[in-house]
């Protein structure tokens, strides 16, 4: 497996003159899951968009770098909507990767991934005949074939219910071990069960805030994860400056 | 099964409207033949009315697989290069204000007195709407498909061929049906302006002799075919589609 690099992000995004974030400075550990939260429109997504080199009519005064090299081709994304094609079935969703770069897809490894997801057997199958959770599997699939050190994940898991978003954060922490996870989540309860460090964003930059101890993915009903998640909530409502 | 008594309700309906304007306004048969009389006359010109029918349904055809292929291409080239858009979507936008109707005359210098200018004035007629549709949707395509194309690190040609162009066959389906109905009008029109076979040929001689009832069965065997083009095409489409 490729070496998951730690990454670095400083300075000013702006989209059209307006500015999105101000000086701010994210570092985020090597092979390990970062949270970030935050409100609504502060920038996280931006900041996914940046590592993830989609920054279109995006102008960045600062830097953004893995501590090994450049981020080209080295990130994969999963978001909340699970952008299947809908005219492809599982099997050809998870090989897109391959395809738009023309390589030969590797259907023994799709097989492989599938199996892993818990969708044996539904290779063959139109995402629209899948339940939602089904549906994020096929993307979480699609992801792990990619096989990229850096993951990005934009709140992939707040479109499911509660037993299956929980199902699929351990599916996930699981899969996802030893690569450098940028979590973007909404969610203080799926920060505190995931996060090897938690960070969050407010006007005035980003902080760190401790997360439970621990093995991740950590237990829903242990008491240090719970009370860690009510402070983080007293935390997220404070006002701010 | 539902659908197809509507049907034949409806053309009840229409022929008995008809013959009612037949006998209650007693019109003489060379202004406005009755229902019976057309019947009569399409019977007994079967062999005329087919072999006339198959000059223009292979015009209409060929004008109508060829303004597909050409439009459909014309569309994906614009949609997969910004130089194509800026150069040559202005002429493509003014050739549109010329009337394709005004062209049969010079297309029948051209291509002759043939199949030629009349598949040339098919497929004149429904490129545009073909190309313009397709193009349309192409630009279209959901943002988000795009950005994970990107962050996959796929090649401008193959998220054209892979993500844009499936993505953007609901539009080229539209375009299509539209064309199915544009295609037989431009084959007609083509046939009015010079030509020695086809139903519009054979429309014009019979009107130029008052045999208006041939003219009406040459009409409606022509409406026939256009209905039955445009089904297929659109199962075809939703087949395309789907």
């Amino acid at each position: 497996m490729a070496h998951a690099p730690a990454l670095t992000l400083t300075g000013t995004a702006s989209f059209g003159g307006e500015t999105i974030f101000r000086d701010i400075r994210l570092n985020i550990a090597g092979g390990q899951w970062t949270c970030l939260l935050g409100a609504s429109g502060i920038g996280k997504s931006t900041i996914l968009k940046i590592f993830a080199g989609l920054t279109d009519g995006l102008e960045l005064d600062g830097t953004a770098s893995a501590a090994d090299g450049g981020l080209k081709g080295r990130a994969t994304l999963l978001a909340q909507n699970d952008m299947l094609l809908p005219w492809l079935n599982v099997q050809n969703n998870v090989l897109l990767g391959a395809r738009l770069r023309g390589e030969r897809p590797n259907k023994v490894r799709s097989q492989e991934i599938l199996t892993k997801v818990g969708l044996v057997g539904k290779a063959d199958t139109k995402p629209n005949m899948l339940s939602g959770g089904q549906r994020q599997r096929v993307a979480l699939a699609r992801t792990l074939m990619e096989d990229r050190p850096i993951v990005l994940l934009d709140e992939p898991f707040s479109a499911l219910d509660a037993l299956t978003r929980i199902r699929m954060q351990d599916l996930t922490a699981e899969l996802f071990q030893n690569k450098t996870v940028l979590l973007v989540t909404h969610d203080p309860g799926e920060a505190t069960r995931l996060g090897h460090a938690i960070k969050v964003m407010t006007s005035s930059g980003i902080e760190d805030f401790n997360p439970p101890q621990g093995k991740v993915p950590r237990p829903i009903d242990d008491l240090d994860v719970l009370t860690t998640q009510a402070s983080l909530y007293s935390r997220l409502r404070e006002p701010t400056v | 099964m539902k659908k197809l008594v509507g049907v034949v309700a409806s053309a009840l309906v229409a022929l008995i409207v008809w013959q009612v304007v037949i006998t209650t306004t007693s019109l003489p048969r060379f202004i406005l033949p009755g229902p019976g009389l057309v019947g009569q006359t399409l019977w007994e010109n079967r062999l005329l009315l087919t072999e006339h029918a198959l000059i223009t349904i292979s015009e209409v055809v060929a004008g109508l697989v060829l303004g597909a292929c050409i439009g459909a291409f014309s569309a994906v080239f614009l949609a997969s290069s910004l130089v194509a858009r800026t150069l040559i979507g202005p002429i493509f936008v003014f050739s549109q204000a010329i009337p394709v109707f005004a062209l049969a005359p010079i297309l029948t210098l051209w291509f002759g007195y043939g199949l030629g200018s009349k598949v040339a004035m098919a497929l004149l007629i429904i490129y545009f709407p073909v190309t313009s549709s397709f193009f349309d949707a192409l630009m279209r395509t959901n943002r988000d498909w795009l950005d994970l194309a990107r962050i996959m690190g796929g090649s401008p040609m193959h998220i054209m061929w892979h993500i844009r162009i499936p993505a953007a066959l609901p539009g080229l389906a539209s375009g299509l049906r539209l064309a199915a109905v544009y295609a037989p009008i431009g084959a007609i029109i083509g046939e009015w302006v010079g030509a020695s076979k086809g139903l519009g040929y054979l429309m014009l001689l019979a009107n130029g002799r008052a045999k208006t009832d041939l003219m009406f069965a040459a009409l409606i065997v022509l409406a026939l075919f256009t209905i039955i083009l445009h089904a297929s095409v659109n199962k075809l489409a939703n087949k395309v589609v789907d």
